[in-house]
């Protein structure tokens, strides 16, 4: 294995159900990477015979949730990790039934690419619906339609053309930029990360190569400068004793010294003056960066302000609609306070109106709804004591996002999408 | 216009200098666990990057067993003094001496479940509010769910039950008193990331992680090296061999493996050879591993 030190990341989430071989697709993908140790493959041998079946169940390299289930311990996200030449990947594996939506929409907040599994003998399901829907609402930028257990539909063209036909009249409804189709079968191996020579009508690549071609460098937003500060860093030392620097995580846009810039919320305007990192000057500073930067002149900034660009300003409002994923078993009703957290800012917030719910599986409207139970998902609108600074999420995943946390359990309790 | 992505190892970086910002910004009084070995190097390390050119706004804390490796302590002495930063020793010796913990006996002795009870008093003494620690979610399956921030009740309790869901890079510190949070900023790296990101950045470790002659004794398959904390069964021999640490903990149970390896790319290509081809043959370093990894489960990290 060759060692590259400047290879790109991506994260892709999987949801799936018990039988849809979502398992044994994860454990197909860190097998035939090599991501496995020998002794681990050991055991899963060694444990699929004693179970008396006739190959190796790969389904049991992932097999946490399946243990948690029998257990009764609430099933969740569980993060995995594998890395080519290419790449390197970070999984976040979801259950896929309704009930787990909140967990869906968890692994999905930070993918840059979706899974989505279909069985070749069943065709589109209630789940695929589902899972496509979260992936869409989440502005997962990537989806990857697998067509899985081809090995029993003899490999049918024909299955498979079926199922694309019917995945994209359907997907067109959607708002989801990049889907990719492939024929698989995650037992077998099947286009996984080898060729199938048992579908040779199939031109395009496997599962693995789109995993590690697919374009991500513009998935986050490079174009409106969006900096929020974090912290303030004063070293109050002899020889930085007026440094005053900026800590934060670029969010969104292209930073350089020398650009004019206006601090929210109190509208002064500067410079950068520099952009650093540990006392290393940076010349453009682009998200997911974190770093310090100084401005020209001496401006009262804190934690929660927000350094944009002059001319292309967030939107600063007290309301807003958002589109929240509910996560608590206590449900959300008209007039619930809460409090919200959203970039590095935080605020009282209480809820104004429920517009609507939305049915995960057919998308249809739920009109006149009173209460919004775990795992709902609904159109909100909110008010917050204090004005925000943010983008609708569609615009950017990143200032369009919030949490909203129970003031009295501190428990965070929602997941929010600024529409 | 170019193309504005980071590599791997800048994003992962990127993602724990925010973690360890972020619990600056939302709590009282953090800490930084520290081990001595290289995940909690390469924290300190990060730590450093995130304030400069302000010192690192935290302690440090070290859980001394009285059972390390010399060479541990001296690296540590070294790095804090480097660093200009404040370091809180708890000690298991002392929590013993106190009647709050009784020493284990035996050939088997050692002071790893001992630990836990000083770390909770340590933080409790000093009203740590937050304790940050190393610990990757790819080390093993019961980690590959444990949050960023991660909740623990007034007794120092993990309930896996109660986590708090975690978006976007969204993090909910917010707790009731006598609560406290462990955060792992480096949650999302690999063994091999860690490797990596220390070549990279030329970061020092203890001369341990590095092929070195050591005086051994083999016991059930696990290199051990020789010292005072070790009594030797009737059978055991001790042994000159070349080896290095993969882990640094306490020198009665951490194994050391066969290597010749001295120098980081060396390690480097030693890890990953490791993990694709070499692991099924070396079932007596990964029983020295697991035993390490099951200190941490018990509340080291």
């Amino acid at each position: 294995m060759s060692i590259q030190e400047n290879n790109q990341l991506l994260r892709f989430t999987t949801a799936g159900s018990v039988d849809d071989g979502k398992s044994t697709l994860i454990g197909r993908l860190l097998y035939d990477s090599k991501s496995i140790f020998e002794d681990q493959i050991e055991a899963v041998k060694t444990s699929s015979e004693k179970k008396g079946f006739d190959y190796v169940d790969l389904s049991l390299l992932t097999d946490g949730l399946k243990s948690e289930r029998e257990q009764g311990i609430t099933i969740d996200v569980a993060y995995r990790y594998f890395a080519t030449p290419k790449r390197k990947f970070i999984i976040a594996d979801t259950p896929g039934h309704i009930q787990y939506t909140r967990n869906m929409v968890t692994g999905a907040s930070t993918a840059n690419l979706a899974i989505i599994l279909i069985d070749a003998r069943k065709g589109l399901l209630e789940q695929t619906y589902r899972h496509s829907f979260i992936a869409s609402l989440l502005k997962i930028p990537h989806l990857m339609v697998c067509v899985n257990k081809m090995d029993l539909v003899d490999y049918s063209e024909e299955v498979y053309n079926k199922i694309v036909s019917d995945y994209q009249a359907f997907s067109s409804k959607m708002d989801i930029k990049d889907v990719q189709f492939v024929p698989i079968s995650a037992l077998k191996g099947d286009n996984v990360v080898e060729r199938s020579e048992n579908m040779p009508w199939y031109e395009g690549s496997t599962l693995l190569y789109h995993l590690e071609n697919v374009h991500i460098a513009s998935d986050f937003n490079h174009v409106d400068c969006r900096f929020p500060v974090q912290m303030v860093i004063r070293p109050h030392t002899l020889e930085n004793q007026d440094f005053r620097g900026y800590a934060g995580r670029i969010d969104g846009g292209i930073f350089k010294p020398g650009d004019e810039v206006t601090v929210l919320p109190s509208g002064f305007n500067s410079k950068v003056k520099t952009v650093e990192l540990n006392g290393e000057q940076i010349d453009e500073a682009y998200a997911p960066m974190s770093v310090t930067m100084t401005l020209e002149d001496e401006i009262d900034i804190s934690r929660g302000d927000m350094i944009v660009r002059r001319n292309n300003q967030p939107k600063v409002d007290q309301d807003l609609e958002v589109m929240v994923c509910w996560m608590n078993q206590r449900p959300l009703h008209n007039r619930t306070k809460l409090v919200l957290k959203h970039t590095t800012k935080e605020a009282q917030a209480m809820v104004k109106a429920i517009q609507y719910k939305v049915d995960v599986n057919t998308l249809h409207r739920i009109e006149d709804v009173d209460e919004i139970k775990m795992n709902d998902i609904a159109r909100v609108s909110i008010r917050s004591a204090q004005p925000m600074f943010f983008d609708s999420y569609r615009k950017n995943r990143l200032t369009g996002s919030l949490i909203l946390v129970d003031p009295n359990t501190n428990e965070t309790v929602g997941a929010g999408m600024i529409i | 216009m170019g193309s504005y992505y980071l590599p791997h190892l800048k994003e992962l970086e990127a993602e724990a200098i925010f973690v360890i910002r972020e619990v600056v910004s939302q709590f009282e009084k953090p800490a930084l666990l520290f081990s001595g070995g290289k995940d909690s190097i390469v924290l300190s390390h990060l730590a450093k990057k995130a304030f400069y050119p302000a010192k690192i706004p935290f302690p440090l804390i070290h859980i001394d067993t009285g059972h390390n490796f010399p060479e541990t302590i001296k690296f540590r002495d070294d790095l804090v003094e480097n660093l200009g930063v404040q370091l809180i020793v708890g000690s298991v010796q002392e929590s013993i001496d106190k009647g709050r913990v009784r020493e284990e006996t035996g050939v088997n002795a050692s002071r790893n479940a001992l630990q836990t009870v000083t770390l909770l008093d340590t933080l409790e003494d000093h009203k740590i509010d937050a304790a940050m620690g190393g610990a990757r979610r790819d080390e093993e399956k019961a980690r590959a769910k444990e949050r960023f921030f991660s909740h623990r009740d007034e007794f120092g309790q993990w309930d896996p039950k109660n986590q708090r869901p975690e978006l976007w890079n969204l993090f909910n510190g917010r707790k009731h008193h006598g609560e406290h949070f462990r955060v792992f900023p480096i949650s999302n790296w690999t063994e091999m990331d860690v490797w990596q990101y220390i070549l990279q950045e030329r970061i020092e470790l203890p001369s341990l992680y590095f092929s070195h002659e050591r005086d051994c004794i083999v016991r059930d398959g696990v290199i051990l090296a020789n010292s005072e904390f070790i009594q030797l069964k009737p059978n055991e021999e001790v042994k000159k061999m070349v080896v290095r640490y993969r882990t640094c903990g306490d020198m009665p149970i951490t194994g050391a493996v066969l290597s010749e390896a001295d120098t980081l790319e060396l390690i480097i290509e030693e890890v990953a050879t490791t993990r694709t081809t070499e692991r099924g043959t070396r079932a007596d370093d990964k029983r020295g591993e697991t035993a390490m990894e099951d200190r941490k489960k018990q509340g080291y990290f």
